[in-house]
């Protein structure tokens, strides 16, 4: 097939050459994804090899507050729980980034200076992306200005399923440009794009735009992160290293609430892109509830007894 | 069981009764329950302190909804349990007969004893705070007046005798006042356990008030002690060891605990001893006349 043969950098020269690749990329077996993620989610993973995986994962979160009631307080509070998960347990590590709205930046980057956590900001009309690319790239520069470290954006779904590729690519292009330094992750939005496929291709699209991270959901529509589509992206990033030497991280976001979710997460990046991806440089979850049953789940492994939610802060 | 005519018996798998639902343990394992008489009666799920652990879950969530529904409404769910429980009379009357080796008769009378002890417990629901509640005399222009309110999750440890009207009484109390519960059903007579959950399964009480696990107390007591998410422990089916345990346990998260004295005689008229071990009070300040 012509994908193994065409140099990637002329794949983005028109939407025909775009298209022709994109549609080139293998399809997904559905029912064999949805099986091997299955598989996977059965793993056991108990005793110490649990409370590995367990601060491994709280130092993936991405401590993550998306909605129209927050507050600069709420924010700064949550802020605190990022750096000091479990204050009675100084041992519990702090997560990878705090995820706000981009007028909430400044002072999420106020309440975490120093402390290694990063901030991220959704942008780009997060979370529909019904704007123009003016007002997307505005944004995008405001939240950086703002001393945001990572920008989650969120592709033009419309555009993509319309076969629009190009235009999808170049707004990536474009707030990849005015993001600069800050790690760009792309939201595909995965509960819109109706297919497998879709998945993939969107995954392939945004790898070569230059997104540093792809990442399933903004959490507002449902279905979010699921395991089969998470595997899908896993096998991207797979085969988009291995294809360019460029490594791309990936980040399940939504609906991921409990501690054992997490832990099939981890499981499907072992078997899928590697023990490379297990690193909060290259695999990151995003959630907000999912941190504390983390945190009962440390707690019970360290105290032997059955934790309540009554002893952790509520968010 | 029998063959009749020719059919082929079509017996109960006995599982637990999990937020409204009937899984079977999650650790796939199973004991044979025999009647008074030696005889294999059937097998019944050997819940885990992971069922344990999710009955706790199912029982947190139904909380809000049951605490917060009005005295009258539990009394009349209540009443309705009694209602479907004397529908089963003979069913149960039967596996009374088999758990316990009684006589028919008395078999009877204990389904008998365990239906009016709801129906008693069902008018308590809308009496226990003018009983135990007060308009509090203070030395200021406030109204101050303390009620009792239900404490949140209670696990109880039903007594190993009595599989019905014993597990009926224990039961009772607690959620009348609006506590959700996990029971621990009697170990040696599970049975009629899962078949009352049937009946509560359809008197409109909601999925998670009441959670029956079939098992063996002393591997699920210790862990449903030591549970931080729960608020009271009932300790009735303990053996002296293992209660002393448990209450130990208990203490980390300052759980109400009740242990009575054992030997309690379940025919006789029982008191609001059980109905106020997992009530707490609130007192409120109003001032007068704003």
């Amino acid at each position: 097939m012509s994908i193994l043969t065409t140099s990637l950098a002329e794949v983005a020269s028109s939407d025909a050459t775009l298209r022709a690749f994109l549609h080139g990329l293998p399809g997904v077996d559905r029912v064999g994804a949805d099986q091997r993620a299955a598989v996977l989610g059965t793993r056991s993973i108990k005793t110490t090899a649990k409370a590995q995986a367990i601060d491994l994962a709280i130092s993936m979160v991405d401590l993550t507050t998306l909605e129209g009631a927050d507050t600069p307080g709420k924010v700064r509070a949550m802020c605190a729980k990022a750096v000091h998960p479990d204050p009675s347990d100084p041992s519990a590590p702090r997560v990878a980034a705090v995820c706000v709205y981009p007028d909430l930046v400044a002072e999420a980057a106020a309440a975490v200076a120093g402390t290694g956590v990063k901030v991220a900001s959704v942008a780009t009309a997060f979370p529909s992306g019904r704007t123009s690319l003016e007002v997307k790239v505005a944004d995008t520069a405001l939240a950086v200005a703002a001393g945001a470290d990572e920008i989650d954006m969120v592709i033009d779904r419309g555009a993509f399923l319309s076969g629009r590729y190009l235009k999808v690519y170049e707004e990536i292009a474009a707030v990849k440009a005015a993001a600069g330094e800050a790690h760009l992750k792309v939201i595909l939005e995965t509960g819109e794009l109706a297919t497998y496929d879709n998945v993939r291709r969107a995954s392939w699209l945004a790898m070569l735009a230059g997104a540093d991270f792809i990442k399933t959901s903004t959490g507002k529509v449902s279905p979010a992160a699921t395991l089969p589509v998470t595997l899908i992206m896993l096998e991207a990033v797979r085969d988009f290293r291995a294809r360019t030497g460029r490594m791309v991280g990936v980040k399940p976001a939504g609906g991921i609430r409990t501690a054992k979710d997490a832990i099939k997460y981890l499981v499907l990046v072992n078997e899928t892109a590697g023990e490379d991806w297990l690193d909060p440089a290259w695999f990151r979850l995003g959630a907000s509830s999912l941190l504390n049953d983390l945190l009962m789940q440390r707690q019970k492994l360290a105290t032997g007894r059955y934790a309540g939610p009554d002893y952790f802060t509520l968010d | 069981m029998s063959e009749n005519n020719g059919r082929l018996a079509v017996r109960k798998t006995y599982k637990l009764f999990v937020g409204g639902a009937f899984p079977r343990s999650e650790s796939g394992r199973s004991y044979a329950v025999r009647s008074a008489k030696g005889v294999f009666l059937a097998n019944a799920a050997l819940a885990s302190r992971k069922d344990a652990r999710d009955a706790v879950v199912a029982a947190r969530k139904a909380f809000p909804g049951w605490s917060g529904a009005t005295a009258y409404n539990r009394g009349q769910i209540l009443y309705r349990v009694a209602e479907m429980l004397e529908g089963r009379r003979a069913q149960f009357a039967a596996e009374l007969v088999d758990a316990d080796g009684v006589s028919a008769r008395k078999a009877g009378e204990l389904v008998d004893a365990a239906v009016d002890r709801l129906v008693w417990y069902a008018g308590w629901s809308d009496k226990i705070a003018a009983v135990h509640g007060s308009a509090n005399p203070v030395a200021g222009p406030y109204f101050n007046l303390s009620t009792p309110e239900p404490s949140g999750v209670v696990a109880v440890v039903a007594p190993p005798m009595g599989p019905l009207l014993g597990l009926v009484s224990v039961i009772a109390p607690v959620i009348v006042s609006g506590n959700t519960c996990v029971v621990v059903a009697s170990e040696r007579a599970p049975l009629p356990a899962i078949t009352l959950a049937e009946v509560l399964a359809t008197s409109d009480l909601p999925g998670g008030v009441v959670n029956i696990l079939t098992g063996r107390a002393a591997e699920l007591a210790p862990w449903l002690a030591g549970h931080m998410d729960v608020n009271g422990i009932d300790l009735t089916g303990c053996p002296e060891e293992l209660a002393v345990a448990c209450e130990r346990d208990a203490a980390e998260n300052l759980k109400r605990v009740f242990r009575p004295d054992p030997g309690e005689d379940w025919l006789a008229t029982p008191g609001t001893a059980r109905l106020r071990a997992f009530l707490e009070t609130k007192t409120v300040w109003h001032p007068v006349g704003i």
